[in-house]
């Protein structure tokens, strides 16, 4: 390891990299150095098990059965529960509704508010960096309303123009929906400000926290906004399972998403009362062994500390900034002030699949594509981009050996 | 590096001065084929003559090096030949980058096609070599259907 840890001293990488099976293996004859968190996190050894000792051990269903073992589920998924309104600093439990992940969240939030709330003529606003899962589930409730969906540009560094931003708020308003930080392009946007000035003209606000929640300390009380998503497998939880925190009267005023068990108060054929919230929104027997897994990463993560994760993670984008900046022919798409430890680039004359294949040959996994995101590849005029992306466990090593295969992809080329 | 089983000398080569890459102006035929999930496209322009055969082939686009050299050398494998030989090239190929198809133990026409036969080892990439051959399939299946109307 170098010795440079002055942003985050004291931070024992090689301790934490020991609580990770998939770390130490190798691909492809070579370490794998895996650089693809934003796709999805590696799983620490504590979530792998709490979740097979749940199966092998204390499985049954949630909130439903009288005897012991549902009664002890119930009680390890409820805790899950309190532990995100924890990490979020979320003023109650109830707040926390559990999704099948951020995207779910997304639109369990445009079915149940928007499609009650929102109707012809009226905005929703997003911004150019979005994932599609914060574009296309609000294109659909505006093609079948009426509505229309209005864009936040951009600048080249991959910022939003605020000033921009402050132009299409008016009383058509009625969300505006913005990721937290920029999955293709890194960008930390500034939503506690843009949810103010959302605020001062009462319009709510969504934040799509995917590539923030397990990388920073999220305090949806501090940020004030009305909705906040992520995914529990891009936070070392397990996949299927994600979280939409949103305000009480707000929520209370949704219509429920999915039609179901244990969403109810009473049903008959004539009329069906709604459970209050979260219930409301959580029909059928949900993801429960996942839910209690989410509950031990949270733990997991807070052992650690999200504000020295997030410390070690900044160091880990310096270096990585500066180990492909000095790459010639490497060039690095987005260079926002406020960036995640997210690196999108490409090479000159290598489309980025190449560059994703030969990177995989040397053992170094990153994402090659679009992202999700085609928008912000169309604002950059570029097809895809490669993407190497840090988590907590990623080391300047690894960085040097990203550095290394890149070097190597473009002697292939040369 | 070990990828050079992927990346070998002549498709490395072939990516950056791809034969072939041209439009022709009013073509009997063409087809543009897409890869939606990658981004890749590729335009094939077919001409053929009154005996049936491939007079003119050439194609345009953007893709990875997988593609583009997969491009060029369809191009020139498939230029002369009439449809039902063009077919069976497709066909083998297509098997080839699948991994149904040894081209060292199993008869086939594939020659120097074969360079691309360890993209089998790599499934995703399949697609990225058979886009350029699906391409100017479609483009001369129109003309098929042309002829039957």
């Amino acid at each position: 390891m170098s010795a440079q840890t002055a942003l985050a001293p004291g931070f024992d990488v090689e301790k934490i990299r020991a609580d990770f099976p998939t770390l130490s293996r190798e691909v492809n004859g070579k370490p794998l150095v895996y650089l693809d968190s934003a796709a999805t996190s590696q799983k620490p050894r504590a979530v792998i098990d709490r979740i097979t000792k749940f199966y092998a051990e204390e499985y049954s269903t949630v909130r439903r059965s009288i005897h012991l073992l549902s009664a002890k589920a119930t009680q390890a998924y409820e805790g899950t529960r309190r532990a995100v309104a924890k990490l979020l600093n979320a003023p109650e439990t109830r707040q926390i509704i559990f999704t099948k992940g951020t995207t779910e969240g997304i639109n369990l939030v445009a079915h149940g508010y928007g499609r009650k709330f929102i109707g012809a003529g009226d905005e929703i606003v997003v911004s150019a960096t979005e994932h599609h899962a914060n574009i296309v589930p609000w294109q659909m409730l505006c093609n079948e309303k009426g509505a229309k969906l209005r864009v936040i540009p951009v600048n080249d560094a991959g910022e939003l123009i605020l000033e921009e931003y402050e132009k299409l708020l008016n009383e058509k308003t009625k969300l505006v929906s913005v990721g937290h930080v920029s999955n293709a392009i890194g960008t930390i946007h500034p939503v506690k400000e843009m949810i103010a000035l959302a605020h001062a003209k009462g319009i709510p606000f969504l934040v799509d926290g995917a590539q923030a929640a397990p990388h920073m300390n999220v305090d949806v009380q501090d940020l004030d906004c009305d909705f906040y998503v992520f995914s529990g497998h891009k936070a070392c939880g397990p996949t299927g399972i994600g979280i939409l925190y949103g305000k009480v009267d707000i929520l209370e005023r949704m219509d429920p998403f999915l039609g179901g068990g244990d969403m109810i108060e009473s049903v008959t054929f004539e009329k069906t009362t709604y459970a209050p919230i979260p219930h409301k929104f959580e029909a059928g027997t949900p993801a429960i062994a996942d839910v209690i897994g989410l509950g031990t990463a949270i733990e997991y993560l807070q052992s650690i500390g999200l504000d020295k994760i997030a410390a070690w993670e900044h160091e880990l984008l310096e270096y990585g900034t500066k180990v492909l900046s000095e790459i010639p022919g490497v060039t690095i798409i987005g260079t926002a002030k406020h960036k995640a430890a997210i690196i999108s680039f490409t090479i000159d004359g290598i489309h980025p699949h190449d560059i994703g294949s030969l990177l995989d040959q040397e053992g170094v996994a990153i994402r090659a594509g679009h992202h999700c995101a085609q928008p912000v590849m169309a604002r950059y005029g570029l097809p895809a981009t490669a993407r190497a992306s840090f988590a907590f466990y990623n080391t300047k090593v690894e960085i040097d050996a990203l550095g290394e295969a890149i070097r190597k992809t473009i002697e292939v080329f040369a | 590096m070990s990828s050079a089983t992927l990346y070998g000398e002549q498709i490395v080569y072939l990516s950056k001065h791809p034969k072939n890459f041209r439009a022709i102006e009013n073509p009997n035929y063409m087809c543009e084929g897409a890869n939606p999930l990658c981004g890749d496209k590729v335009t094939v322009y077919v001409n053929v003559d009154d005996g049936g055969a491939v007079s003119d082939i050439a194609f345009q686009g953007v893709g990875c090096a997988i593609c583009i050299a997969s491009a060029s050398m369809m191009t020139a494998a498939v230029k002369g030949k009439q449809k039902e030989d063009i077919d069976t090239l497709f066909h083998e190929f297509h098997k080839m980058v699948k991994g149904e198809l040894d081209v060292e133990k199993e008869p086939n026409h594939l020659g120097k096609l074969a360079m691309f036969s360890n993209v089998s080892n790599y499934p995703v990439r399949v697609k990225c070599a058979s886009l350029p051959w699906h391409a100017m399939h479609n483009a001369l299946e129109q003309k098929k259907d042309a002829s039957t109307e």
